[in-house]
């Protein structure tokens, strides 16, 4: 287990006011915060390459503050990868077995292991000069699990990779989870914690504003801050498929909403903007093409107006002004229509 | 492109500057006759000196380069207070007269001196002898080294050492494995400028040791006892000799194209 106890730190304009949080083993935990929050610095302590000025980072009860870089069971992927530019591929992933003095044949079948998990058996003989963003974004990867590290800590892995590499990548850090590895994860994107994350800590000026359970932390969010960054009021696991050329999202009950996505088929996450979820009170004729009937279960304030909770064989929540709350005179109870555009359903795919 | 009057103006002065460089060591070459330089080229003392000259510049820039290499890496990677003083230190012969850096050297590894006493103790004679040369060449020479050798360290970023402490190696492995081999076309340049900056040197070996005689002491000799005419086959040799290690240099420090 680890436990970040109490960490504060300034440095070069960040700052850390008192960050803690335990992560088990076999967690995929996705702290989440706009750039400037200090993510950034948070995985650098992690990783001892800035120490603390005070707090401490203990591993199974044992205090690693003051653990040397190399001796920590951190494995770090920065941001901008530092691949090294005088190796080949296969240099750079064998570069942590090199070290521990582990024999030619084994370094070549952990270097092909390590190769073949993440798809890059082929550029084994390349210059890192020569590969794609995404590539090297492999190589990275694999050159730090290929030591087999407690954590692996990820610096915005997907921030710079384009929409269908950015899926290819999500789904090979979810199978890397699966397989035991705990994952410290840090990004600005909440799209990423949705789909990723077993728990979520959100990250605002230095402090963790709220954390936990990733549903707990999406459909609960105890700030304003929280609820506005974690963004999407209404997501849920969903599988994508086209039927005459048209596109289905089929929800874990079996309900299905039109959506236009261009992701591919499978697994996924269904978001919806509770601003975009129309509320009347018959079945209109629109050119929405989602319209379903539901009761309302709760009705709420939020900054900007009111949130209605309507259960239509699932929970949605619709953000109306209180101007629509009263002349609708909605309340707890009442029967009503929800209706909402298949372009503004998005499907995100794991 | 139209041609400025201006410009034109920059490149004669220019031109002049070129002109300046170039004329007196082509005028060197032309009026001195292939057959003294064969001639000088076959004379033991000579070919001694030139032996003499290469050797000793090598060995002091290896030597020095035990420490100037490591003092370019700290200097590229630590803050510490008085750094800049450091730099300046470093720069320090540069500036100083030659001949000057010679007496301060002599003072230091004469006889008298705790130097001299500890070389002439295990047998190592500094003053008119090879290992005094060696320091009196590195003496003018080391800054070239550490500059270069720092700017190379410099370029490397700081993230590649950290990725590389954070996968499990020590900061001696990330020196030799990372630092070191991104640095290398900076340090081996700068090398080589020690080497030909030390082996060029004659203001401060002179003084150190007038015997056994280096190149540049044998041409100050022979023109000052034989004059123009005898000297100048022994320097056109010399620069012949230079050249080959300039060249060598500007082929080093070309710009790489897959960087």
């Amino acid at each position: 287990m680890l436990d970040v106890q109490n960490i504060h730190k300034a440095y070069a304009g960040f700052q850390l006011d008192g960050v803690s949080f335990q992560a088990e083993n076999g967690d995929y935990y996705v702290i989440l915060g706009p750039s400037g929050a200090g993510k950034t610095l948070l995985l650098e302590i992690l990783a001892g390459l800035i120490s603390p000025d005070d707090g401490q980072i203990l591993i199974d009860g044992r205090d690693i503050t003051d653990d040397r870089i190399q001796s920590r069971p951190m494995g770090l992927v920065f941001q901008d990868l530092a691949v090294f530019p005088h190796m080949s591929v296969r240099d750079n992933i064998a570069y942590p077995l090199k070290i521990k003095r582990i024999g030619k044949k084994e370094t070549d079948q952990r270097v092909m292991e390590q190769a073949d998990l993440l798809e890059i058996g082929h550029l084994l003989s390349r210059r890192p000069q020569s590969l794609s963003g995404g590539e090297l974004q492999r190589v990275a990867l694999a050159r730090t699990l290929v030591r087999n590290p407690r954590f692996l800590l990820l610096d915005e892995p997907l921030a710079s990779l384009d929409i269908s590499l950015k899926q290819g990548l999500r789904s090979l850090l979810r199978k890397i989870n699966r397989s035991g590895q705990t994952i410290i994860h840090v990004t600005h994107d909440y799209e990423e914690a949705l789909v990723l994350a077993t728990k979520v800590a959100v990250m605002h000026d230095g402090r963790i504003v709220q954390m936990g359970p990733a549903d707990e932390v999406f459909h609960h969010p105890g700030s304003e801050f929280a609820a506005r960054f974690t963004g999407i009021r209404n997501y849920f696991p969903a599988r994508l498929y086209r039927e005459q050329e048209r596109q289905y999202a089929e929800l874990e009950n079996g309900m299905l909403l039109r959506l236009i996505t261009d992701e591919t088929e499978g697994q996924g996450f269904v978001l919806l903007r509770g601003e975009d979820v129309f509320i009347s009170l018959d079945n209109l004729p629109t050119s929405a093409t989602n319209q379903f009937k539901g009761t309302i279960i709760d009705v709420s304030p939020y900054p900007y107006g009111f949130e209605v909770l309507v259960d239509i064989g699932f929970p949605v929540y619709a953000r109306i002004t209180r101007e629509s709350l009263q002349s609708l005179s909605l309340r707890a109870g009442r029967e009503i229509w929800v209706s909402f555009k298949a372009a503004n359903v998005r499907f995100v795919r794991v | 492109m139209r041609f400025q009057p201006f410009q034109l103006f920059l490149v004669l002065l220019s031109g002049v500057v070129l002109l300046f460089i170039i004329g007196p060591l082509v005028g060197m070459f032309v009026s001195t006759s292939p057959a003294d330089v064969f001639e000088s080229s076959k004379d033991p003392e000579v070919q001694r000196s030139i032996g003499l000259t290469l050797w000793v510049s090598m060995a002091a820039t290896l030597v020095f380069a035990l420490g100037g290499i490591p003092l370019a890496y700290l200097l590229a990677r630590k803050e510490f207070p008085l750094k800049r003083l450091v730099m300046g230190i470093i720069d320090l012969p540069i500036v100083i007269p030659h001949s000057a850096a010679g007496i301060a050297v002599l003072g230091f590894v004469s006889r008298d001196s705790y130097l001299g006493q500890l070389g002439s103790f295990i047998g190592l004679d500094f003053v008119g002898a090879p290992a005094g040369i060696a320091l009196a060449m590195a003496f003018v020479s080391i800054p070239f080294l550490v500059n270069s050798a720092r700017d190379g360290f410099l370029a490397v970023p700081a993230r590649l050492e950290q990725a590389a402490l954070n996968l499990g190696a020590s900061p001696m492995r990330v020196f030799f494995t990372i630092s070191l081999p991104l640095a290398w076309r900076n340090v081996v340049s700068g090398l080589i400028l020690m080497f030909a900056r030390g082996m060029s040197e004659f203001g401060a070996v002179v003084i150190v040791a007038y015997h056994p005689m280096i190149t540049p002491v044998l041409i100050w000799e022979r023109f000052g006892a034989f004059g123009l005419s005898y000297a100048r086959p022994v320097a056109v040799i010399f620069i012949a000799v230079s050249l080959v290690f300039f060249i060598l240099l500007r082929m080093l420090s070309r710009p790489r194209k897959d960087a």
